[in-house]
């Protein structure tokens, strides 16, 4: 069942490594080769409605491989297919296209535009990608009504709490509909009210079928996910699956349980 | 685009401000300083226009001019000749010209006039001169020796304030002249002032002051400015033959002309002019390198904001966009102030020079400084632009 379409994120012997000679530091190795001791890389098939967890202490490589994943970094070695493009072929313009259409950004520190309207910071990857004004509306007040936030459309990043900045920033990151969202800590900034606001809200978009790769090192937040991967020095070492990917998040199934 | 470059500026008012008031200060300074050069050199033409452009003088060299020739002084008659000959068509009219100084008295009010100028009434219209008050004399207060007067108006004004001149008497070296009439004030050229005089017929100053010998100047008017060149020729073989000159290399007098003086004069204003431009032209180069520094500590302090924008697939061309966009404005928003306050200023008259604003030099400051807008604003739009989004997004 979960073979019938290709995964969205393909990673062969991915290895990223910073400096050189001696000084060389491997922020991503995977397991070394038994025989030579060199890094093998890393290796990581996401498919696509799959909540990912991605995990490890600071260190760990897990910024490193969220970087790799969004296209904001390239990886040293190894190959990297998000939704069966191979993005080590692209230049600067493609694969600012290809983070434009294919991936939404949630970060730990929120990253709005400063100055700009909640409706404007939605608009703008719609913008980006060239649609036009009145659509571009449209689908940012959709996205917003999506994240609760419609009654806040005009309000700048400096009137918004906190948690309603996320949410912004979760209605900016699923507005152009992408293969996947990216979060990396989302709820890291945020109080434990807010935290659960945005994690509902994550929850139900993959509910709703949205691929989502979420970096984290609270255990509660890494509770939501349905498949959580641990890394320790640039490689994977544990990988569990929590749900299937073809059903409900576990949260929401525990809210079905409990009503039932 | 331009919404989020206001919205860039306005995020900084005064620092937008300070910026824009470099650019502003250089292109105001290029008109009003290209104005200002402009019409010392408008001042100038005008004021040797109203000597008469198509006016010649006639002077005698000094008595060591020609060494072992007698030196024969320029007289009534040699104006004569030239007025009556047939042969130089380009000649319109001759005023010979008897310059003295003496006090002149009106009332108990003494008062030396720059001078006292005796001639024939065509040396009003070739000298450019035009009564505002009562009348010129004529050939017939020439023919008579009649003891008339027409004075200038600096002349008019120490002598009776604000007094009435006209048919008022003036004596003047114990010779009592009745006044005709007042010149119109031509203004100073700032060598002396064409307004201090006063202008009696030939032969009466001749009789109360110098003598009936040689005259100083004999002033002659070509048909058009044009025709000086010809004038000058004629004049020169009339006088030849008058003077029983057959060398041309030998004459005993010497033709000057208003033209070259205007251009020698207009020479001098261009390079002045061309040196205010200089100076201005480097206000404004300063002007665009204000823009470049700031434009750069706003790509610095924006670094986050435009990995964010990167991140969400903002293309380079977009980011290069919006920085060229906010540099630009800068620029024209600066320099088009600049043209207000320029012409604002040129409004005024400056070290007593009226400016006279050449419409070339505001299209040309204001281009200049959008040209210097996009070049300056550049090179930190490209650094924008080329920033990785990974280190952008990092920056704090």
């Amino acid at each position: 069942m979960s073979s019938q379409k290709p995964p969205v994120i393909q990673i062969r012997r991915v290895t990223k490594s910073y400096g050189h000679g001696d000084a060389t530091v491997h922020a991503l190795r995977g397991p070394d080769d038994p025989v030579t001791g060199a890094p093998l890389g890393v290796n990581l098939d996401i498919e696509q409605g799959d909540f990912v967890a991605v995990m490890g202490s600071s260190g760990s490589g897990k910024s490193t491989l969220m970087n790799i994943l969004g296209c904001l970094d390239v990886p040293t070695a190894g190959r990297y297919l998000l939704d069966g493009i191979d993005v080590g072929h692209l230049d600067e313009g493609q694969l600012s296209l290809v983070r434009n259409r294919k991936i939404g950004f949630i970060f730990q520190s929120f990253n709005l535009v400063p100055r700009t309207t909640a409706l404007a910071q939605v608009e703008l990857p719609l913008a980006y990608a060239g649609v036009r004004s009145a659509e571009r509306r449209r689908r940012a007040l959709a996205a917003l009504d999506m994240v609760g936030l419609t009654e806040r459309a005009g309000h700048k990043p400096n009137e918004l709490s906190g948690g309603q900045q996320q949410r912004v920033a979760v209605a900016r990151a699923l507005v152009t509909a992408p293969a996947m969202l990216l979060a990396d800590e989302p709820t890291g900034n945020l109080d434990s009210r807010s935290t659960e606001e945005v994690l509902s809200i994550i929850d139900n978009l993959n509910a709703t079928g949205r691929t989502i790769v979420l970096i984290t090192h609270e255990d509660e937040v890494a509770h939501h996910a349905k498949r959580v991967i641990r890394l320790v020095d640039g490689a994977i070492i544990h990988d569990v699956r929590q749900a299937p990917v073809n059903g409900l998040p576990p949260a929401l199934l525990e809210l079905v349980g409990v009503r039932a | 685009m331009l919404r989020f470059a206001f919205g860039g500026l306005a995020a900084n008012k005064v620092r937008s401000f300070l910026t824009m008031l470099g650019v502003l200060i250089g292109v105001a300074s290029v008109i009003l300083l290209l104005a200002v050069g402009n019409g010392s050199s408008t001042a100038v033409k005008n004021s040797i226009t109203s000597l008469g452009t198509n006016s010649l003088t006639v002077s005698s060299m000094g008595a060591r001019g020609a060494a072992g020739s007698t030196v024969k002084k320029l007289t009534v008659d040699d104006a004569k000749a030239l007025a009556s000959a047939t042969d130089a068509p380009s000649i319109k009219s001759v005023a010979p010209v008897v310059t003295t100084s003496a006090a002149a008295l009106y009332g108990n009010i003494s008062y030396t006039p720059g001078s006292i100028i005796g001639t024939y009434p065509a040396y009003f219209e070739t000298a450019n001169q035009k009564v505002a008050k009562g009348d010129y004399f004529s050939n017939d207060d020439v023919l008579n020796s009649r003891k008339v007067a027409v004075i200038g108006s600096t002349t008019a004004s120490q002598l009776f304030d604000t007094e009435d001149p006209v048919g008022k008497k003036i004596t003047i070296g114990g010779t009592p002249f009745t006044v005709l009439g007042v010149l119109q004030t031509k203004g100073s050229t700032g060598f002396n002032d064409p307004d201090d005089v006063v202008i009696a017929p030939l032969p009466t100053v001749q009789n109360a002051f110098t003598g009936f010998g040689s005259v100083n100047q004999i002033l002659v008017q070509a048909t058009s400015a044009d025709t000086t060149t010809a004038a000058q020729s004629d004049i020169t073989r009339i006088l030849m033959g008058t003077h029983a000159i057959s060398d041309p290399s030998k004459v005993d007098f010497r033709i000057s002309n208003q033209t070259s003086l205007l251009t020698a004069r207009e020479s001098t204003t261009k390079t002045f002019t061309v040196l205010l431009g200089a100076v201005a032209a480097i206000s404004l180069l300063v002007g665009g390198i204000g823009i470049t520094n700031i434009m750069l500590v706003t790509v610095t302090e924006r670094t986050r904001e435009i990995g964010i924008r990167k991140a969400l697939g903002a293309p380079k061309g977009v980011i290069l966009g919006q920085f060229l966009t906010e540099s630009t404005l800068l620029s024209v928003i600066g320099a088009g102030l600049g043209v207000a306050v320029g012409i604002f200023g040129s409004h005024f008259s400056i070290v007593g020079i009226k400016p006279v604003v050449i419409p070339e030099s505001v299209l040309g400051a204001f281009a200049i400084a959008v040209a210097i807008g996009l070049f300056f604003g550049s090179y930190p739009a490209n650094r924008a632009a080329s920033l990785r989004p990974i280190e952008a997004l990092r920056h704090e």
